[in-house]
């Protein structure tokens, strides 16, 4: 049997799996599937449409006489959704991976694991943040002139204005990151949304069900109504950089458990 | 070279890799023989470090797997099951992993041409068929230009020209000094393509041999004989270790003595031969009868027999 040589060129060595190459790497997943752009145009949209949608209707309802209590939570209506879209996008950056097997491909490229799961935790929040900041300051300005000629709006030198637009963008960063590491812990789509969606959506209306005195005393404490201190101007149990904080906490505890098993389990 | 010693894996209370030792050359393609479920895909992911052993070691040109800064300059895998994202496009699955090695741009363009999928490069590989599926995981596996070829069921899927294509490929490789190892239930395909064969059965090592060494082996001496006077060569040959099977209609099949002998016989008594054939074992037969009592379950063995043949 005759064999037609196939050349295979060679190819100078490039040295090591860095960070940074691992980084770029994550970033070309990232950006070439289409449920990222689907997911973050979903929360895009959401934060600059309902800025214009719900203060527009919010106004054409208001009585003579009566006030808005809360402005800001009115222009930012849009982030109540698009954490369900980062968050959801979370779980699939790495679930994603599971499902079609493209994870053995990864682990292969980088047997140490863990800095892939870095980049991932990297590449995917700096993306979030980058998103949503601007989105968060576009849907205040929208807001702010649909309000102003009703004499509702907040000021943007307002007391804690400005830590609410960037908390928005922080928070859904978070959010985000606590999706992957459930997906990282899970590996498995419909489980990692499961999880994602019971602890943030499920738990809170379900604190109801218990004794008033419990329910305060939990309730303020859970990962959404913690975090989303950041966002409000109003007082609370905690204050908006404490809640932000333990909402930060609760997802490095889910990196920590992710990075955990990812070094032990199989592949 | 990839060397496993004492290889042991177990799932639950399954075990699904059982002492193995075995080593792999460079230079030749090694082919890794077994039934489905035999554990040849749990070893090459041993190999690879994405699962880790329960017992033993494997490494890969003395280095286990994970040890390397940058494994995909050392090896280069195609797994059986697939490992590509189905909704990135195939350029985009290469560049990705190009990147983590910093393996230049162009490095993913050749590629591409020289599996030939430069027309879909930019589609889907969800969309892609099997065939243009395991041509992209090849690519994805020369990425890094690596010095050992590890292929599980590389032409599964393939039409006539892409088996061809690929069994030239493995070869190309070898003749380039790579070690390549590759998979396959199908034996004809390994007695096209590889050297050298390494026989697993329920995780255990069956056989390691060249090809020749192992057809050698396992084959029988076993001669086609046909004559008008078959029922008096019955006799005359069934003696000692020789025995003879009529297949009806003048044809014998004579075990146990070789061609030469069994024609001088007849001539000094007189006989007449129409037919005096050595049969040539093949690979088939010879890994059926050493795995017969490997198959996994006895109602599996006719779905794993028809994958065989």
């Amino acid at each position: 049997m005759t064999v037609s040589a196939i050349s295979v060129p060679r190819l100078p060595h490039t040295g090591r799996v860095t960070l940074p190459r691992l980084l770029a790497s994550e970033w070309t997943k990232l950006r070439s599937v289409r449920s990222t752009v689907w997911s973050l145009l979903v929360a895009v949209v959401f934060i600059v449409g309902l800025s214009v949608l719900v203060p527009e209707v919010r106004m054409h309802h208001l009585r003579p006489g009566e006030h808005v209590d809360n402005p800001l939570e009115l222009t930012l209506a849009g982030v109540q959704i698009a954490q369900l879209a980062v968050g959801v996008l979370g779980v699939l950056v790495i679930t994603g991976e599971y499902a079609t097997g493209m994870i053995r491909a990864s682990m292969a490229a980088a047997p140490r694991r863990l800095p892939v799961l870095w980049a991932k935790l990297i590449v995917y929040g700096a993306t979030v943040l980058t998103l949503m900041v601007p989105s968060a300051f576009i849907a205040f300005f929208i807001g702010h002139a649909i309000l102003q000629p009703h004499h509702e709006a907040v000021a943007f030198g307002a007391h804690g204005v400005v830590r609410a637009l960037v908390g928005a963008g922080l928070y859904l960063t978070v959010v985000g990151l606590f999706g992957l590491s459930l997906g990282a812990i899970v590996r498995n789509t419909a489980g990692g949304i499961a999880a994602f969606a019971a602890i943030m959506f499920v738990l809170p209306p379900l604190m109801n069900v218990l004794p008033v005195s419990w329910n305060n005393a939990i309730s303020p404490y859970l990962p959404l109504q913690a975090g989303e201190r950041v966002l409000q101007l109003q007082g609370g149990t905690l204050s908006p950089w404490q809640g932000f904080a333990l909402l930060g906490g609760y997802t490095l505890a889910a990196v920590v458990v992710a990075a955990v098993l990812l070094r032990r389990r199989d592949v | 070279m990839i060397e496993a010693r004492n290889l042991t894996k177990r799932y639950g209370d399954k075990t699904a890799v059982s002492d193995l030792s075995f080593t792999v050359e460079p230079g030749v393609v090694t082919g890794f023989l077994g039934p489905n479920g035999s554990g040849k895909s749990t070893t090459m992911r041993l190999i690879l470090g994405l699962d880790a052993p329960d017992a033993g070691t494997v490494t890969v040109n003395g280095k286990r797997y994970a040890e390397y800064p940058a494994p995909l300059h050392e090896v280069g895998a195609l797994l059986e099951a697939r490992s590509i994202h189905t909704g990135r496009s195939a350029y985009n699955h290469l560049r990705a992993l190009a990147q983590t090695h910093g393996i230049p741009r162009h490095r993913v363009d050749e590629l591409i041409e020289i599996v030939g999928l430069e027309s879909v490069a930019r589609k889907r590989a969800g969309q892609f068929s099997l065939g243009m599926g395991q041509r992209l995981g090849i690519a994805a596996a020369l990425i890094g230009d690596p010095d050992v070829v590890i292929l599980d069921e590389p032409v599964n899927g393939l039409d006539p020209d892409g088996i061809r294509w690929m069994r030239d490929l493995m070869k190309s490789l070898a003749a380039m000094g790579r070690t390549v190892f590759l998979s396959s239930h199908l034996m004809t395909e390994m007695s096209m393509t590889a050297d050298h064969l390494i026989v697993i059965g329920r995780g255990r090592l069956i056989a390691d041999a060249s090809v020749d060494d192992f057809l050698r082996r396992h084959s029988k001496n076993v001669v086609r004989v046909r004559s008008p006077q078959a029922d008096q060569l019955v006799s005359e040959f069934s003696q000692g270790s020789v025995s003879v099977t009529s297949l009806g209609r003048g044809v014998l099949e004579v075990h146990g003595l070789p061609a030469q002998q069994i024609g001088e016989l007849a001539a000094a008594k007189g006989y007449i031969l129409h037919e005096l054939t050595p049969q040539q074992v093949t690979l088939e037969e010879a890994f059926m009868d050493i795995t017969q009592g490997e198959l996994e379950y006895s109602g599996r063995a006719s779905q794993d027999l028809a994958g065989v043949a």
